[in-house]
């Protein structure tokens, strides 16, 4: 039996006698395609659609597309999206650090230090970012000045509480306070996606429980904290745009300011969202990397990137050509 | 069987509850240096339990555990009992190798990160002094050259053996091992023993949970059968496997070979 299939199969390669009629074989079948004429109707339909947004979108002169290009990189709007991307940062960063802060308070087994942290992320997530930026915007009304000193003793220094705490530093306050709430529970909830069983191992081989925690159980933690931070920093991006309620002269409220001079009001939205859209992007990319170096070991072979990808194909292209015996003869 | 030996482990009156659920009640256990002692018993004695009372991965509710004749997770003191800081109990369980059933590796580092991580850490050893024991301790295992692989990329033989160079990595004076084969297919069962078999003949002190009967017999120097917390009989495996005295091990035993 199995030598009657390795002669079959050197058998092509010989001189090819006229071979019987293969019973084994099966006969060359001939197949109708079922056709789909209700998926190509709502393909069309939907490229119509497309094609008439996209239609209305070029020719509408009130989109003002030469408007926009004239302000897409004007010396305002970038100073505006430097301020946006940096508030952006401080955030992320900041609200990062406490956010690691407390979710390992969270988890620790000290029950004052477990109970404030939930306590805290319960008072930052139960009220409106929009709310807390005008409370601390508005902190001056509640305590005007404040008192550097010895506690229950003398003061030493009183500074008023409106010149310390400006528009700018009630938006970073609060961004990074709301922040540090969303990002305890993204690292907690890392932190209890790793196996138990790595803790004691850990613990087993004699290492600190701050090495535990910094070499083992962070870095693997840190694979399912990343797609959700990613999420959490493009979300902040595009949360700046509430400091434009303090007059902080971020993207959004720039390009408000140019359109309360000359009531361009849409082309200059377009410059703003155009802007976000780029940043956005861009941050994506870099979530994927980011993603993928967490990976590592995770995974047997890491899938490859997109540039990867594109070269190997590009390769392919290259060597097609010297390739010999180019198609169009039938294969002998 | 060397009883002139000093003694590992001396566990007396241990008791361990998980809740209201007594799990060890009153376990004796004397280990004497470079002894192989095999713990088999049912699913739920508290085989597992003991071994990890034993580097204090559990703390225990009564009793007292000795490693190496000084008390494992505690001090005394003036007649009292003293726990210990974290870091202190780090540093004695680095005496103590545990190979687990899961193997435990870090996934995220390679081979050669699993293996010097610790000494580094624990022993303040240099980078390159860690990698060159790694080595020697690879070979030891049959793996070398596998330093750049990760865990995952490995069969569950091939990373049981990792995992037992990682514990002899810190140098330890006992080894722990909680029923290492248990998770592996049949057929890389005989892998992970051989190398245990060469650490018992190269001297180590071995405590080892385990289903596997033969292993005990041919290695153990002594074998103890323990049921719901328990030890019902200890001894040399000749006689605890082969001609035991209780009625409870005898059923155990059958239990064991009808299942084979």
């Amino acid at each position: 039996m199995a030598e009657d299939i390795a002669s079959g199969a050197i058998g092509g390669t010989v001189a090819d006698p006229p071979r019987p009629p293969d019973s084994r074989r099966p006969a060359p079948r001939e197949v109708v395609p079922l056709r789909h004429p209700g998926r190509w109707i709502a393909a069309t339909i939907a490229l119509l659609c497309c094609g008439f947004a996209l239609h209305s979108v070029l020719t509408n002169p009130n989109f003002d597309w030469p408007f926009v290009a004239r302000y897409f990189a004007s010396g305002a709007v970038l100073d505006g999206l430097v301020v946006t991307l940096w508030l952006t940062v401080v955030t992320v960063v900041v609200g990062f650090v406490l956010g690691t802060v407390l979710a390992v308070m969270r988890v620790s087994r000290n029950p004052v230090l477990s109970s404030l942290s939930w306590g805290y992320v319960w008072l930052f997530r139960s009220t409106p970012l929009l709310v807390q930026l005008l409370f601390w915007f508005n902190i001056g009304a509640l305590y005007p000045t404040l008192s550097i000193g010895i506690p229950f003793g003398p003061t030493l220094q009183t500074i008023d509480m409106v010149n310390l705490i400006g528009p700018t530093a009630a938006a970073v306050i609060g961004l990074v306070l709301h922040e540090a709430a969303y990002a305890a529970e993204i690292v907690r909830g890392g932190l209890l996606s790793v196996d138990q069983g790595q803790t004691e191992a850990a613990q087993a081989l004699g290492l600190s429980p701050w090495r535990t925690f910094r070499r083992v159980v962070l870095p693997q933690a840190m694979r399912s904290i990343v797609p959700a931070a990613g999420n959490m920093l493009i979300g902040t991006l595009k949360g700046t745009s509430m400091v434009s309620v303090l007059a902080v002269e971020d993207l959004l409220y720039t390009v408000q300011l140019v359109y309360n001079r000359n009531y361009r009001i849409i082309p200059l939205l377009l410059v703003a969202t155009l802007w976000y859209v780029i940043v956005t992007s861009l941050l994506s990319v870099v979530q994927y990397y980011v993603e993928r170096f967490y990976a590592r070991g995770a995974l047997r072979q890491l899938p490859p990137t997109p540039v990867q990808r594109l070269r190997s194909r590009w390769r392919a292209v290259l060597a097609a050509p010297r390739r010999p015996a180019p198609s169009g003869r039938d294969d002998p | 069987m060397n009883e002139t030996a000093p003694l590992m482990v001396r566990a007396r009156g241990v008791v361990k509850n998980f809740g209201a659920v007594p799990v060890l009640r009153g376990v004796d256990l004397d280990v004497h240096a470079g002894e192989v002692t095999c713990v088999i018993g049912p699913s739920g004695s508290g085989k597992s339990t003991l071994l990890r009372c034993l580097n204090h991965l559990e703390k225990i509710d009564a009793g007292e555990i000795e490693i190496d004749g000084r008390l494992i997770g505690y001090r005394r003191h003036r007649g009292r009992l003293h726990e210990l800081k974290e870091s202190a109990i780090a540093r004695r369980r680095a005496e103590i190798g545990m190979v687990f059933q899961g193997f435990n590796l870090f996934p995220h580092m390679t081979v050669l990160d699993n293996l010097v991580e610790a000494p580094i850490a624990v022993r303040g050893r240099s980078r390159a002094d860690a990698e060159r024991t790694a080595a020697e301790l690879l070979a030891r295992v049959g793996l070398t050259g596998r330093e750049q692989a990760y865990p995952r990329q490995l069969s569950g033989g091939q990373q049981q053996r990792i995992a037992i160079a990682r514990a002899l990595a810190v140098e330890p004076k006992l080894m722990l091992f909680d029923e290492p084969t248990s998770a592996l297919d049949p057929e890389l069962v005989g892998e992970v023993l051989a190398v245990m078999r060469d650490l018992a003949a190269s001297g180590m002190t071995m405590v080892v949970v385990t289903h596997e009967m033969s292993f005990a017999k041919q290695v153990a120097d002594t074998v103890v059968l323990l049921d719901d917390g328990e030890v019902v009989e200890s001894g040399p495996p000749q006689r605890v496997l082969v001609d035991p005295e209780q009625p409870r091990t005898r059923a155990f035993l059958s239990r064991v070979q009808v299942d084979r």
